[in-house]
């Protein structure tokens, strides 16, 4: 299946980023396994840990495995301002996992994130593309209901 | 054609798009047609409207009635009401009062002067309001030079936070013989508070297509990368229905018009990485390796992308080049102040009646833009301070209300007008949690190639960490100073040049509440 997505793009550097953002968005779990590093490290005949050191850089790569709703609340200034830790403490709650894991069930991930660009309606968090705004606690609360019920 | 009595514009953007906007277009036509409207009223799906209410909003012509945060369950009463009575739902209207009306905006505006008011999917409408035009005169009746000397009379200055010349920026390329040179836009808006590139591409995909055209025309590149951040959706789709309209219409491709000149557009994403708004970090991410800045010189205008000439520009500093060429510089020179001509797009948050986006004359004061374009200060809050230019912005108190906003007027006060990120706080918020959570912010994105920045970010975080807790003595505030100044001289790109910004101007404008809490 990696190769598959690899040879839907040229074998140059440049496409690096894209592949890794396919073969991630793509695959159950949202993460980059080793085995995908490696099929990639042949294909486009760049060292494995060059891959590596890309895919720990930026924030939207994983490494680890991750749930099926990935949570990414935004923690810069303006939601700060707005009270996202109280959103954070109650999304650690609500799921009981810490930052970084995963719930058991696999439903959610919990992540933070910079700044989202959707500051107009802070605090603001996305789970996986879409965004949520204005967030409250009962908010916080409605919108994981909603997600557990309709798995 | 046809003639509508009114037209409802719906502002599709990532706010409206994640309250539902696309069930309620289709319940408000689904509402129009059973009262058999379909005729008389226009349903337009536009960018953003140049406001920024909550939700869903709607903006009604001629009337010029903006609603905010429209559900539903409001549709019948506003069909019945508006649309087939013609009486104004009061209770939905952005300020019943009608004191504040974003029409003023309209008059002064460049980069979102079609912003809400065309069909950003439709070339045609962009067309139709003489889109295009620049790019055929740049093309066809202009020599590369000629386009040159025009932005740089215009004294046009980038609009990505550090404010260089853009036609100065174009001249270093333009002359370089090179068999290959690029335009890079630098999409990747990761400044906390700041998302006018974002509203600036959803609203008018067509006008920064243009822009780039041009340049890449002025400074002899045939091919153009945006680099736009992965979150942007709604503006990466657009973009690419943009680019494959200008195909189909033979505005890009080979041998536009007849010129013999090619050029391709084509759209790279991003992976989240803040440092990447710095230009070679940027040029590194696009060749497909961690986002670290590289030494600068050779500056990328000699030497960029894959060692080629490359030019890279902010959103907001394109989007200003169709009206530049289109017009000539003067028109554009009378916006703004002399050192710095022109608009600037600010993004208002925080405390103030009506946050959201807004254009105004470069040198414009934080009074002026807080009071006439945001509504003034939300009923019951008290003004204290405004974050402006983000993170890497500085902390204004009250008194610097009145000083005016340009790159060059703010320059003066060791200050930055930066991304135009402002960050209303009001009287109960705390200076030393806002610089608490800046710092916070550094220390994350530090991309860690340089040490000062990476150890330095770290210890202002343990400094301010231990001072917010109130542990700190005012040795620990000084320290910070030192540390963030040593970073300035030392580091090496912006990022790590940055931090001492908003310390300083924190300390210096609000030391008494360094005071109260290092002495509890």
């Amino acid at each position: 299946m990696y190769k598959e997505i690899c040879g839907k793009y040229a074998p140059t550097k440049d496409n690096l980023i894209y592949i890794l953002h396919e073969i991630q968005d793509t695959h159950p779990q949202h993460y980059i396994s080793e085995e995908a590093v490696q099929v990639i490290s042949d294909y486009l005949k760049i060292p494995s840990n060059h891959i590596y050191g890309v895919l720990t850089f930026y924030s939207m790569y994983s490494t680890k495995p991750r749930g099926k709703n990935i949570i990414r609340l935004c923690e810069s200034p303006p939601c700060y301002i707005k009270g996202s830790d109280n959103i954070l403490r109650k999304l650690k709650n609500a799921l009981n996992i810490k930052v970084g894991e995963t719930t058991q069930d696999g439903l959610f991930t919990l992540e933070l994130a910079a700044c989202l660009g959707v500051c107009g309606n802070a605090p603001v968090m996305m789970i996986n593309d879409d965004v949520y705004g204005d967030l409250t606690e009962e908010k916080v609360d409605e919108i994981i209901t909603k997600i557990r019920g309709g798995k | 054609m046809k003639y509508f009595r009114s037209h409802i514009l719906v502002g599709i953007n990532e706010t409206s798009v994640a309250a539902g906007v696309h069930d309620f277009v289709a319940e408000l036509r689904q509402e129009i047609n059973k009262h058999s409207l379909q005729e008389e009223i226009n349903i337009l799906e536009t960018g953003p409207l140049g406001f920024f209410g909550k939700g869903i909003c709607l903006t009604v012509f001629p009337e010029n009635v903006n609603y905010e945060n429209v559900k539903s369950e409001d549709i019948p009463e506003l069909v019945s009401e508006h649309f087939l009575k013609g009486r104004l739902v009061k209770r939905l209207m952005l300020d019943s009062s009608g004191k504040f009306s974003p029409k003023f905006n309209y008059d002064q505006r460049i980069v979102l002067r079609n912003s809400g008011i065309i069909d950003p999917e439709s070339i045609d409408e962009y067309l139709g309001v003489g889109g295009y035009e620049a790019w055929e005169k740049a093309l066809l009746n202009m020599t590369p030079e000629g386009i040159v000397a025009e932005v740089k009379k215009s004294g046009l200055r980038g609009r990505g936070g550090a404010g260089f010349p853009a036609g100065l920026k174009w001249s270093f390329t333009a002359p370089l013989k090179a068999e290959q040179k690029y335009v890079v836009v630098n999409a990747d808006e990761g400044e906390p508070g700041t998302f006018k590139d974002r509203l600036i591409m959803e609203g008018d995909p067509h006008q920064l297509l243009e822009g780039i055209m041009i340049c890449a025309r002025a400074v002899g590149a045939t091919k153009a990368w945006i680099y736009i951040r992965g979150e942007y959706k709604l503006c990466i789709n657009r973009l690419n229905h943009a680019i494959e309209q200008c195909k189909e219409y033979g505005l890009l491709g080979r041998n536009i018009f007849e010129s013999g000149f090619d050029l391709d557009i084509e759209i790279k994403i991003g992976a989240g990485a803040y440092v990447c708004g710095e230009e070679t970090a940027l040029i590194e991410s696009l060749e497909g390796n961690r986002g670290n800045p590289r030494w600068k010189p050779p500056f990328p205008g000699v030497e960029g992308l894959w060692k080629y000439p490359t030019v890279v520009n902010n959103v907001e500093t394109l989007a200003n080049v169709p009206y530049i060429i289109k017009n000539g510089a003067e028109e554009f020179l009378k916006y703004g102040t002399p050192e710095c001509p022109g608009t600037k797009v600010y993004t208002i948050l925080g405390d103030v009646a009506h946050p959201g986006l807004c254009e105004v004359d470069m040198g414009a004061t934080l009074r002026t833009v807080i009071n006439e374009y945001a509504g003034g200060m939300k009923k019951g809050f008290k003004f204290k301070a405004a974050l402006v230019g983000g993170a890497a912005g500085v902390i204004l108190p009250e008194k610097m209300l009145d000083v005016k906003m340009d790159f060059h007027s703010l320059n003066q006060y060791a200050a930055v007008l930066g991304s135009g990120a402002i960050l209303v706080m009001n009287e109960h918020q705390s200076i030393v949690d806002m610089l608490w959570s800046i710092l916070r912010f550094f220390r994350h994105e530090s991309c860690g190639k340089c040490s000062p920045c990476r150890n330095g970010t770290q210890q202002l975080y343990s400094l301010i960490s231990k001072i917010k807790a109130g542990e700190g003595t005012m040795d620990d505030v000084e320290l910070m100073l030192t540390i963030a100044q040593t970073m300035q001289q030392t580091s090496f790109c912006a990022l790590g040049q940055s931090p001492i910004m908003a310390i300083r101007s924190a300390i210096e404008n609000f030391r008494e509440e360094f005071v109260d809490i290092t002495s509890k």
